[in-house]
């Protein structure tokens, strides 16, 4: 291939529209990805990205515009197949390999000329090779199943196997969330290696919540709002508060998160010691909550954090050694899919499901009770729908999880665990719930919250930062720095 | 990584420990098996129901379940005993047809987002009646050469111990090893993602109960030439013998985790349970509770050793 | 997409079941030209409450999730047919000891399938199936195939008619809504389906999981032994095989009653429609004199043919 000159355009989107029943998903959206760019996409939960991405992949089929793939006009024929042939691949968020196979088997989906005799073995050679291009050190073998693997590796290998190229070329690569389950580290060798691809000459579309990858990746900024682009400028022209203002969240600079909350009462109503593995280790702090705090969890995630969450959540039904829960526990989930909806269920059922007990006259559930809770709560936590017993999966993600928060707050349990639960959630959204979750600590609440973000750690009273499945630090809430959490979650590793 | 290495190591071997411990246990209550002809007799019928296990797991690969096997087995049996010496052209078409029909059947499944389990339901209603339908009255008689093949007189061993290992071979290879074998598993594994690299799954689940038709085939053959004559109901209790040989075999339900070697050895474990029993001299009344036993005992062993491995890790 | 819509959809599963039973009863009494349609929905309702009973129990584990069934429902209604009418032996005074001893037969081998799933982590198909060969070998070792008369007031009660309708439909009918009411509106009901739907999910909300799945596997049992019970006193005594054809019926029943194989979604009206169903197509088929080749093939056919009309619903995963 000749160097271009003037980075031509591979992909050029034209009008584009699409709409689920009454629901306009993507309203005419025109846009270039020229070759050697890394454009980054950025817009709230429900702006349209996710549908702008999966007819960009092929998996959805537009309403209605023009694809143009290297100045061939592929409307009517572009499909899964044809973006392939064309080198456009996507790593979605939800993570798409096989887990009864093995690493190289995964490669060997994607690419149809593995095969013949010593198939395996190129497959074997073709994903290590790019694991080693893109994650230097990352210590896995393409013989593994994939199912053995961590999340973070999955993702890993779900992101190697994009890059890789067989007889098919790779010209586009789509990574929608790409770091959600990555380390600072790992994120980093990602971003860098984006970088390097878009040297060379590929092009890579970046989707991501972590507004400071997008600014420091990305050489133009796409900006997306209810299924229209809102704002297209160079990398460079945006900073992180103009790019907030661009999605159109009333930007409130923290100002919540300033009053710290009280403590009511000194004896803890939460304490817990880490299980740790090794003996030979001490177990670090134990953590301690009392009644009326919001306790953040921290660190790099998978670092030991939901595991706590789920000893807590054990220790309130049975007992467990080193663990002391005084009350009832709820737990709202980071993994609403897996963790959270009842998909078949109503809005209300799956809103009810953990107050039943409360509701129940002997032994029928009251339905006017639950009826009226679905709807106090509905009002109360600003869930955009007209009908709470529409199914819960006509929301969006954010006021899915908006239920799953109703659903905790909504029970008796006086200690609510959140794991990491917001999670692809907008910021509108966002501080609401914040809102929400400072009023209910200061009736007597007891909040202990996972959470990835920095922003979020800064609503909390004191933070716990975890490494290798134990506490090493607990900041008060004057204390906290990103600084020091990052210099505590990475203390070890340097 | 080396802990789930181990633990998945020591299930696939399981099957083969079961097997062992079981063939000790009869070679040391009756010494006189340990002969050519004994086991000919001990593992007599294993292939029939070995091809049958096969059949049920390349379902099972991608996340359905065939309760009609044993029906069709036993229509395949119907059709040998008859058509297929009177007319071979008729026969060999009515089995083609019921390799078509199998095919057809991934398709509607697939299409129509069906439930397995309940379509091979009616199915089983179906194979039965066409069984009836060709054999009306237990009888018929196996073609002479489908008789010859199963009595062959093999050097060394029998002849169902060399077809068994061949069988487990030749799947292993084909489903483990080949390049579009790993395609078919990744269907049961995350059908999406495998749709999505462009592979059809439609065309997967033809072939995977395509191929359960005619490996359904080979077993009733196989069975008409051990028993010679056919009976419709001949093989009903293949069904749950061949589910129950692939979980045996390491197998699961779901996802796409499946093991043809092990699948084999498990139809041959259930079938050696069969004359171990009857070798323990127990009362006919408990010799089918018995079986129950045993599987339930090799299962708990397998959840036993995974258990510690998962504890070990 | 509005709520009516989705009640309509939702509605259609259980529908289709009852139309097919209309459909097929019209045929019938066309051929006979109107002659003896009474007498066949009368049968039809007697035989069907027996499919009934045991299917309810059957779509309870059903609709616990992917992977749930309960295999062992044919050994347990013989057991405690063979039991119970062993104890009774025949007397009228032994009646209720009789029901008590028939539902504890179901209620033992249901905590014994429960024991393997949990305590073994048996798939439930291969542990119902294992145990259902242990609970078939009890019964043919503690019968010896004799067969012993029902007490006559048992045997009178399950074939009493009144008006063409047997009476035993009846209270088959007021136990189908009782357990309706316990699936949408106790807390069990809800954590069966919220199971079927999320297991993860269920117990992260705070549901009690083991004690329902538990509760399910018993309760299946009980509705096998009643029906082993009722069903012998109905049949003049116990035999070896009379729960043979409840396997299939039982999974066929629940499914052409609209519940969702994938679990999560159950749904009780339908049972009634797809037992009458099942019944009076085979009536139809012997009305048109058709031999038992055909008759199997073509209810075989109806079975794939109404599952693919009502079908094409969300499977798990």
């Amino acid at each position: 291939m000749s160097q271009p000159q003037t980075d031509p355009i591979l992909v050029h989107l034209d009008g584009v529209a699409k709409s689920f029943g009454a629901v306009q998903a993507l309203a005419r959206v025109s846009f270039d990805i020229p070759q050697g760019a890394c454009i980054g996409l950025v817009g709230h939960n429900g702006a349209g990205k996710s549908t702008l991405m999966h007819i960009l992949a092929g998996s959805l089929t537009a309403g209605s515009g023009r694809i143009v793939v290297e100045g061939v006009d592929l409307t009517d024929r572009y499909g899964i197949a044809t973006a392939n042939a064309h080198g456009i691949r996507c790593v979605f968020q939800e993570l798409s390999l096989c887990p009864n196979l093995s690493v190289a088997e995964n490669a060997r989906i994607l690419h149809p000329s593995l095969k013949g005799w010593g198939w395996r073995k190129r497959a074997a050679t073709l994903i290590r090779d790019r694991l080693d291009a893109v994650f230097p050190q990352h210590g896995i073998d393409p013989d593994a199943i994939v199912g053995d693997l961590s999340i973070a590796r999955r993702q890993m290998v779900e992101i190697a196997r994009a890059f890789s190229i067989s007889d098919r070329p790779v010209k586009l690569v789509i990574l929608d969330e790409p770091t959600s389950s990555l380390d600072a580290v790992l994120a980093g060798q990602l971003l860098a290696y984006v970088r390097r691809f878009v040297a060379e000459g590929g092009s890579v579309v970046l989707i991501s919540h972590l507004l400071g990858e997008v600014l420091s990746t990305a050489d133009r900024i796409v900006v997306m709002r209810d299924g229209k682009i809102v704002a297209e400028r160079e990398a460079g022209a945006f900073t992180r508060t103009s790019l907030v203002e661009c999605m159109g969240s009333m930007v409130q600079a923290e100002e919540g998160a300033g009053t710290p909350t009280k403590r009511l009462g000194d004896i803890p109503v939460v304490s817990a010691a880490p299980a740790t593995r090794s003996a030979t280790l001490p177990g670090g702090t134990s953590l301690l909550a009392h009644r009326g705090e919001i306790v953040g969890l921290a660190g790099l995630g998978g670092h030991g954090q939901t595991d706590m969450l789920m000893r807590i959540f054990d220790g309130a039904a049975r007992p467990i050694p080193g663990v002391a829960v005084d009350g009832k526990v709820a737990i709202v989930a980071g993994d609403r899919q897996t963790d959270g909806v009842f998909p078949l269920w109503s809005i209300a059922d799956n809103m009810t499901i953990a107050s039943l007990g409360q509701m129940a006259r002997r032994w029928l559930i009251d339905s006017r009770a639950e009826q009226g809770m679905a709807e106090d709560w509905r009002r109360r936590i600003g869930i955009r729908t007209d009908d709470v017993d529409m199914p819960i999966l006509s929301l969006s993600g954010g006021n899915q999880q908006k239920v799953l928060f109703a659903r905790a707050l909504g029970s008796s349990a006086t200690i609510i665990l959140m794991d990491d639960p917001m999670r692809g959630v907008d910021i509108g959204t966002k501080q609401e719930v914040y809102a929400m979750l400072r009023a209910e600590a200061a009736k007597g609440r007891t909040f202990l919250w996972y959470t990835t973000e920095m922003d979020e750690l800064k609503h909390c009273d004191h933070v716990y930062v975890f490494r290798d499945g134990r506490i090493v630090t607990d900041l008060a809430r004057s204390e906290l720095t990103e600084e020091r959490v990052l210099q505590s979650s990475f203390e070890a590793a340097a | 990584m080396t802990q789930a290495f181990v633990a998945r190591h020591i299930r696939i071997m399981l099957p083969t420990l079961a097997l062992t411990v079981l063939l000790l246990a009869v070679f040391y209550m009756q010494p006189r098996a340990m002969s050519y002809l004994g086991l000919n007799l001990l593992l007599n019928l294993a292939l029939p129901i070995a091809f049958a296990t096969i059949a049920q797991m390349f379902v099972i690969t991608v996340n359905e379940l065939d309760l009609s096997i044993g029906a069709y087995v036993g229509f395949v049996a119907c059709v040998g005993a008859t058509w297929l010496r009177d007319d071979p052209l008729l026969g060999v078409a009515a089995l083609a047809g019921g390799v078509l029909v199998y095919a057809a059947l991934g398709a509607l499944i697939h299409l129509r987002n069906l439930p397995s389990i309940v379509v091979t339901l009616g199915m089983s209603f179906v194979w039965l009646g066409l069984a009836i339908l060709v054999l009306p009255t237990p009888g018929g008689k196996a073609p002479d050469w489908l008789r010859a093949v199963m009595t062959w007189k093999t050097p060394l061993l029998p002849f169902t111990i060399y077809a068994s290992v061949a069988l487990a071979v030749i799947v292993h290879l084909g489903l483990m090893r080949s390049a579009y074998g790993a395609v078919l598993r990744g269907v049961g594994g995350n059908p999406r993602s495998v749709e999505r690299a462009g592979w059809s799954l439609l065309t997967a689940k033809m072939v995977m109960f395509g191929l359960a038709g005619l490996f359904g085939v080979f077993a009733g053959l196989a069975l008409v030439g051990l028993t010679t004559s056919g009976d419709a109901n001949i093989a009903l209790r293949y069904t749950l013998l061949s589910i129950a040989g692939v979980i045996l075999g390491g197998g699961e339900f779901t996802g796409g985790r499946i093991s043809p070697i092990g699948a084999v050895i498990g139809a041959m474990t259930l079938t050696l349970a069969a004359s171990f029993l009857s070798f323990l001299r127990l009362d006919p009344d408990w010799q089918i509770g018995a079986q129950g036993v045993i599987l339930i005992v090799v299962l708990a062993l397998r959840i036993l050793i995974n258990r510690t491995e998962a504890r070990a890790s | 997409m509005n709520a009516s819509l989705l009640q309509r959809l939702a509605a259609k599963p259980w529908l289709w079941a009852y139309l097919g039973a209309l459909a097929i009863w019209l045929a019938t009494i066309a051929f006979t030209e109107g002659r003896g349609g009474g007498d066949v929905l009368t049968a039809a309702l007697s035989f069907a409450t027996f499919s009934v009973i045991v299917a309810i129990g059957q779509m309870y584990v059903i609709t616990l999730g992917p992977g749930n069934v309960d295999l062992s429902i044919p050994a347990t209604i013989t057991l405690a047919g063979a039991v119970s009418m062993k104890i009774m032996d025949g007397q009228d005074a032994m009646i209720l000891p009789g029901l008590l001893i028939a539902l504890g037969c179901g209620v033992g081998v249901g905590v014994g399938n429960y024991a393997l799933i949990r305590l073994l982590r048996i798939p439930p198909i291969i542990a119902t199936l294992s145990s259902s060969f242990i609970v078939l070998s009890a019964a043919i070792s503690y019968s010896r195939g004799i067969r012993i008369k029902p007490p006559p007031m048992l045997a009178d009660f399950t074939t009493w008619i009144v008006a063409g309708i047997p009476v035993l439909a009846v209270a088959a009918v007021v136990l189908t809504a009782i357990m309706s009411v316990v699936l949408h509106r106790t807390i069990y009901g809800r954590t069966v389906t919220a199971l079927g739907q999320n297991a993860r999910a269920a117990r992260l909300a705070g549901l009690p999981v083991d004690r329902t799945r538990f509760a399910t596997y018993v309760l299946c049992g009980a509705f096998a032994g009643l029906n082993g019970y009722l069903l012998s006193g109905f049949s003049g005594g116990a035999a070896l095989n009379m729960g043979s054809e409840y396997l299939l019926a039982s999974i066929a029943v629940v499914v052409i009653g609209g519940t969702s194989v994938a679990g999560g979604f159950a749904n009780l009206p339908g049972l009634w429609g797809a037992a009458m169903l099942l019944f009076l197509l085979v009536t139809m088929l012997n009305t048109y004199g058709f031999g038992a080749g055909v008759r199997l093939v073509l209810t075989g056919l109806i079975i794939i043919g109404v599952i693919t009309l009502a079908g094409g619903k969300r499977q798990a995963r």
